[in-house]
């Protein structure tokens, strides 16, 4: 068991006509991930073929569910287009929903994602990476090949960290790595990941991996110290970040005194979590509680 | 992007909200001028800058004749607030005030909705409020599809307990900062103080609105109101090369592949810094995403060798999707493009895909200003060696 996607999810990409679809429609299917429909309003009853499978274009993703039985959506849409794919793949009820697109309005994303619990729908991102069970399925943009099947969790704001972190494991594996994006508001946290990797029977020991700006941090914090009894290694990234300046990620900057990288590690360390200084320094962490030093 | 008090108020007048006449001025005679047009009995001087504490550092001031007027802004332009010059005044329209409240609306992102607030006891510090006398100020979470409506705004009033005779009017006045809000893509909208006029208005005082960078490209009408006299002109020479910089204070150049990466960057070159001579620390946050073309990091390399505090350049990718092989390729054609601008040692780590093939063309080129190092770890402690000692006069 991985969480949320295994080698049966069936996957529709969103703007798979489109340049960047295309290019990570290649690489996810070389990986094995089980992509069945493009989805591009205007464009459907075309097909696009990878590795010399034709793979058909829909207009919207219920006729792509309906046709396919897909039950994964991956968004490659542009910012002012994503409100209404993502919107689309919430009203289609699809399971999953791992949007990539970086630099959605704030009022779009909050908008779909109340959608998305109300519906029901698991919504990753956005301004994410994705997720890959390795050996099983990769949604996103994850590099398939730096780690192997294995039974660490992780969970990252980061997707370059998300890489690192996977690259230094990469012989001591992973069960799921979920890419949950560093935007303001997204749709799938830290606390859910917890929540799923806890009761994922494959996962043994859980890496988190935050970053300065909100709270997400401080309250994942408390629900490993109330809900979590794996293992938990963590490592928190900006601790040099200046007040009010935003560092790449639209979610990551210190306001005033709050959302700064101490305060998080100070949380999470409360909490039991033991936290590395730097990446190499959290992969030690979770080798010597695998075993593995 | 955080917008100055006149821009704020002259988006509340566009949308309805009830303010009060006001006129920005640069000079002290501007100001004597806006005093006249006003032609009140008293109008107010008000300090523009992106800070609080205006009112205790003497920015904002009463006069009553076009020369007070001028003389105030003379005292006030060009002042010291909290570390924000005073570049701008705006003279309002004087109001003689019964009462002053509070109502604001924003991002809640630990809820990952909105949030709305008011109170009847306005023109304080509200998070001081918040703190002391919690039940002072009411609060409502609001859905953010239907956002801070005719009932929600109700609600709020009612929960805040403001009187009978006003809590239409406020009412009516937060529905509209609840359409400024959604139509201008805000991610804050504060009224500080609301106030009730002795002649039984209710007005929006002061304002603060911050915007949200991701929804620029919708509003074209924000080009006008970025002020960049406030930033970095290395980070103003960055954005217009489309490159995501913040420059510290250190002498260690940073430039990495990922928000995240590039943040982790900066702290583990400040670790190894600590304690080496001189304290090195990392010079700025610079992310030059997924790809990593020879432009881009030569853009790169030129914007941080164009700060003379830095004394050696660290550059840290992990090639996730962008095969290490373009990143030498990058890292060797920005050497040539930059030539003899190119003056201080690069340390270079690479890992990820296709990263033997990127680490032997680096040895193959033998520039001499290029040193290879295997770890995040032991490149981030070689820089900032070469920094320590380029402090040291070494």
């Amino acid at each position: 068991m991985a969480i949320w996607l295994d080698h049966r999810s069936k996957v529709i990409v969103q703007g798979m006509t489109g340049t960047e679809g295309r290019k990570h429609t290649t690489r996810m299917t070389m990986f094995g991930t089980r992509v069945v429909a493009g989805v591009t309003p205007g464009k459907g009853g075309q097909s696009v073929t990878f590795e010399e499978d034709p793979i058909p274009v829909f207009n919207a993703v219920a006729e792509a569910k309906h046709a396919t039985g897909a039950d994964v959506s991956v968004v490659f849409v542009p910012p002012a287009f994503a409100k209404g794919a993502v919107m689309d793949a919430i009203r289609a009820r699809l399971s999953l929903v791992v949007v990539i697109t970086e630099g959605i309005p704030i009022k779009d994303t909050a908008e779909f994602r109340a959608a998305a619990e109300e519906a029901g729908v698991r919504l990753i991102g956005p301004n994410c990476p994705g997720i890959i069970s390795p050996g099983r399925s990769n949604v996103g943009i994850i590099p398939p090949n730096i780690a192997r099947t294995g039974h660490v969790g992780l969970v990252s704001k980061s997707g370059t960290l998300t890489y690192q972190m996977m690259f230094e494991l990469g012989d001591v594996g992973f069960s799921s790595c979920v890419g949950i994006g560093g935007d303001p508001i997204i749709g799938t946290t830290h606390i859910d990941c917890l929540e799923a990797f806890q009761n994922d029977p494959e996962t043994d020991c859980v890496v988190m991996i935050g970053e300065i700006g909100g709270d997400a941090e401080e309250r994942a914090a408390d629900y490993i110290r109330d809900h979590v009894t794996k293992p938990v290694a963590a490592y928190v990234a900006g601790f040099t970040a200046p007040e009010g300046k935003t560092m790449g990620h639209a979610g990551a900057i210190v306001s005033g005194s709050s959302g700064t990288a101490a305060a998080k590690k100070r949380a999470l360390e409360k909490a039991g979590v033991r936290v590395g200084r730097t990446p190499s320094e959290t992969a030690m962490i979770v080798r010597q509680i695998m075993g593995k030093s | 992007m955080d917008l100055f008090e006149y821009q704020a108020r002259d988006l509340f007048e566009a949308y309805g909200v009830p303010v009060l006449r006001g006129i920005v001025a640069r000079t002290p005679a501007e100001a004597g001028a806006a005093a006249e047009e006003l032609g009140t009995a008293v109008v107010v001087v008000k300090a523009q800058v992106k800070v609080g504490g205006r009112g205790k550092a003497g920015g904002v001031k009463l006069a009553r004749s076009r020369e007070e007027a001028e003389q105030h802004a003379a005292a006030i332009l060009g002042m010291d607030i909290n570390g924000h010059t005073v570049e701008a005044v705006m003279v309002a329209e004087g109001a003689a005030i019964a009462e002053e409240y509070y109502c604001s609306m924003l991002l809640d992102r630990a809820n990952r909705c909105y949030l709305a607030m008011a109170s009847v006891e306005g023109g304080v510090d509200i998070e001081r409020l918040a703190e002391e006398r919690p039940d002072a100020l009411a609060r409502l979470l609001l859905d953010p599809r239907t956002g801070l409506d005719a009932d929600a705004a109700s609600a709020v009033v009612d929960a805040a307990g403001f009187a009978d005779d006003v809590a239409g009017e406020v009412a009516r006045v937060l529905t509209l900062i609840g359409t400024v809000y959604r139509e201008s893509d805000a991610t804050l909208v504060e009224v500080n103080p609301l106030v009730r006029t002795e002649d039984g208005r209710i007005v929006a005082l002061d304002g603060k609105v911050s915007l949200d960078d991701n929804a620029a490209f919708r509003h074209p009408e924000w080009a006008d109101l970025r002020d960049e006299s406030r930033d970095d002109p290395l980070e103003v020479r960055a954005r217009e090369k489309g490159l995501n910089y913040v420059k510290l204070d250190g002498q260690v150049g940073v430039i990495g592949n990922g928000a995240g990466l590039v943040m982790s960057t900066l702290d583990v070159v400040a670790y190894a810094g600590k304690n080496l001579p001189g304290m090195p620390k990392p010079a700025n946050f610079l992310d030059i995403g997924g790809g990593a073309s020879a432009q881009v990091m030569a853009d790169g390399l030129d914007i941080i060798l164009s700060d003379p505090q830095v004394s050696v350049v660290f550059v840290n990718v992990f090639g996730g999707i962008t095969a290490c092989s373009e990143v030498a390729k990058g890292i060797r054609e920005a050497l040539i493009q930059l030539g003899h601008r190119a003056t201080r040692p690069i340390v270079v780590r690479l890992d990820g895909n296709a990263v033997d093939v990127g680490r032997a063309m680096l040895e193959e080129y033998g520039h001499p200003l290029v040193e290879v190092v295997g770890t995040m770890d032991d490149a981030a402690a070689r820089a900032a060696e070469l920094a320590s000692a380029a402090l040291g006069g070494n």
